[in-house]
């Protein structure tokens, strides 16, 4: 929390006593919502089940780009290099060597993490920042997506599809069209990746990367390792989301080069955080939310539009527009994002 | 000082690309008719480039905005153009004079109520997500109102002329004289005209600008819409030869960028020169890499340029 910055010395200790106790009552929220969100598929139609699992997706993307770019302090541009990492990671290794998808989504998240420290590093070393910063890894992205469209072994712009088995498998996490399971495994993997921000930004490291983000200089002269701590970020924000990236390749049952690395899949790693609000443990969920849902929304808005709006019937696009307004609206006028301005707001 | 640095980067790029395309002829190894039909294709497609970066420079190099939105501008001038042509039945070309103002318009309207807003943001992110949210609203209403099935603009001149035995396309060529047009209409507008030069003092300086009088928030407007009318002019001339859908614009965005960054930001001749030598090197490229190994190569010298020199390949230390 930034409230740490400013912390005069003798409210350190108080401090001290205080922080543990926000993690705990974060770890407990986080129950509760898990729980909570595990018995959602028993109430909703069986209809909404995809939309909650690309939401789910979208929600760990989200806490991933937040972990680099809301606490790292490092806007990236370009996450679908490290979410394309994941999903080709898994997807090569499975129709290549028959590797079970669990290994798949950790060796492509440490891959991806490496490829993402590597990245960040040349960019902080070359002193990249701001806009810079954002327009290389958005560059890096292009690149790997050219890179992908060229690689024989990852079938060039066809993608890769993965085989169909006979009959549901744990090991190679493949289950029947509509089983509960592919929910539930993205719910539990967004825990996880929700657990790892928490007991992040609570931790020294975490609280040394903020420090980072709000005043490198007054960090260094500190004698905090500023290249170290802001790497940490890095690293745990590309594992996070190359795990999606691999989950959405097991779901789909394909991988292909716009799907790994379009623009489309950076925004759609930024959006839902900027929307619940940049920096914040609850935001990115709370973006996903509302995003996640919006498009079967408006589509299913569209097949019966009350009289006025008639003319928009069988359009397309309208659900992206309003989702554009909506963003424009909240970075103008919220900038601290839903979750962000309530939580200002309480606090007042 | 800024006049050498600019300088030393138009020059600079203009002796690379003179030499690599020496090169080329000389150690190449491939048919000199070829090569010629190459580089005259590279210098139109480089003609284009330059039209679109143009405006973005203005953007990029005076308000420090990563404009996102700077493809589906292109694209709404390009539908703007459909609009009038295929309603109106008026010629593409003199669409493209009355398509220059109402984009100035809506670049200014832009600035004003939205962008000004964040000009006290530190960390330039959220310009840069307003006009991705731009962008996608833009891309989106063009495809509502249009639909996904590509269109064309006819061109009146459509047809192709011999150069130095090479063939080229009149739209084409009419482009990439468009382009040294605008280019030139911006630098008179930016050395000669009062605005011109409120606009360079607030690039400079933008809280010492504001001391000695000048309105810093009307002069940002005024250069996003002078930056969307370029885009307004490129859109038009480029209709006649592109396929109009509402993702038209989205490639030319990242080039523009790489373009702009090459060339040393807000310099209106570095573009110039930039847009031709992406051009040369995406099409030259070709003859030797496959697939999109040259685009490869376009995004590769965009990071090697970012690290190295973000003030422009040939631009001073600072």
């Amino acid at each position: 929390m930034t409230a740490l910055g400013v912390a005069a010395p003798e409210r350190l200790a108080d401090l001290k006593r205080r922080l543990p106790t926000g993690a705990r009552l974060h770890f407990s929220v986080l129950a509760l919502v898990l729980v909570v969100m595990a018995f959602l598929p028993l109430v909703v139609p069986e209809s909404a089940l995809p939309v909650a699992i690309r939401t789910l997706v979208f929600a760990i993307m989200a806490v991933g780009w937040n972990l680099m770019s809301g606490y790292g302090g490092m806007f990236s541009f370009g996450h679908a290099a490290f979410f394309g990492v994941g999903a080709y990671t898994n997807a090569y290794l499975l129709t290549a060597f028959g590797v079970s998808p669990w290994i798949g989504m950790i060796v492509g998240a440490g891959l991806s993490a490496g490829v993402g420290v590597l990245i960040a590093y040349l960019c902080l070393k070359y002193k990249l920042a701001g806009s810079y910063f954002a327009l290389a890894t958005f560059a890096f992205a292009q690149m790997f997506l050219l890179v992908t469209l060229n690689m024989e072994f990852l079938n060039k712009s066809e993608g890769i599809n993965i085989p169909l088995l006979p009959e549901e498998s744990w090991s190679m996490l493949q289950f029947d069209q509509g089983s509960l399971y592919y929910y539930w495994i993205p719910l539990v993997l967004l825990g996880v990746a929700v657990a790892v921000s928490i007991s992040f930004v609570y931790s020294r490291p975490g609280q040394f990367a903020q420090a980072i983000r709000d005043d490198p200089t007054a960090a260094e002269s500190l004698g905090i390792k500023v290249m170290k701590y802001r790497l940490i970020p890095v690293a745990l924000s590309c594992a996070v989301t190359a795990v999606a990236g691999a989950f959405y390749t097991q779901y789909y049952l394909f991988i292909g080069p716009d799907q790994a690395f379009g623009l489309h899949v950076s925004t759609d790693a930024i959006i839902p955080a900027v929307i619940g609000g940049i920096g914040t443990i609850w935001g990115p969920l709370i973006g996903a939310a509302v995003i996640g849902p919006l498009s079967a929304v408006v589509a299913g808005f569209l097949r019966d539009p009350p009289p006025f709006l008639e003319f928009l019937y069988g359009t397309s696009g309208l659900d992206i527009a309003i989702y554009a307004i909506l963003l424009i609206l909240i970075v103008v006028f919220l900038p601290k994002g839903i979750y962000g301005t309530i939580r200002e707001r309480r606090r007042k | 000082m800024l006049t050498t640095e600019r300088g030393r980067i138009v020059l600079g790029l203009f002796a690379i690309t003179v030499l690599g395309i020496a090169a080329v002829y000389l150690f190449g190894g491939k048919d000199s008719n070829l090569v010629t039909q190459t580089v005259v294709t590279g210098l139109l497609l480089g003609g284009v480039y330059v039209l679109v970066s143009l405006g973005l420079t203005l953007i990029f190099g005076v308000l420090g905005i990563v404009n996102f939105a700077q493809g589906a501008m292109l694209a709404m001038a390009m539908y703007l153009v459909y609009f009038m042509v295929s309603s109106a039945g008026i010629n593409p070309y003199l669409a493209v004079v009355l398509s220059a103002p109402i984009m100035f318009g809506f670049g200014w309207l832009v600035q004003s109520t939205l962008m000004n807003r964040l000009i006290t943001d530190v960390g330039h992110s959220r310009p840069l997500l307003v006009t991705l949210g731009l962008s996608l609203l833009i891309s989106n209403t063009l495809l509502m109102i249009f639909g996904g099935r590509p269109l064309n603009v006819p061109s009146p001149y459509a047809g192709s002329v011999q150069i130095l035995g090479a063939i080229a396309d009149v739209p084409r060529i009419i482009a990439f004289v468009g382009a040294v047009i605008v280019a030139g209409g911006l630098i008179v507008i930016l050395r000669k005209s009062p605005l011109g030069l409120a606009i360079r003092a607030v690039a400079a300086n933008g809280t010492g600008a504001s001391l000695v009088g000048v309105n810093v928030k009307r002069i940002y407007a005024m250069t996003f819409g002078l930056g969307a009318a370029s885009v307004g002019v490129a859109g038009g001339l480029l209709a006649p030869f592109t396929s109009l859908v509402p993702s038209a614009g989205d490639q030319f965005t990242t080039l523009a960028f790489v373009i702009v960054v090459l060339g040393g930001l807000g310099s209106v001749p570095g573009a110039l020169v930039g847009g031709i030598f992406i051009g040369l090197l995406q099409t030259v490229g070709s003859l030797f890499l496959p697939g999109s190994g040259p685009l490869l190569l376009v995004f590769g010298m965009f990071v090697l340029v970012l690290f190295l020199r973000p003030q422009g390949l040939f631009g001073a230390n600072k």
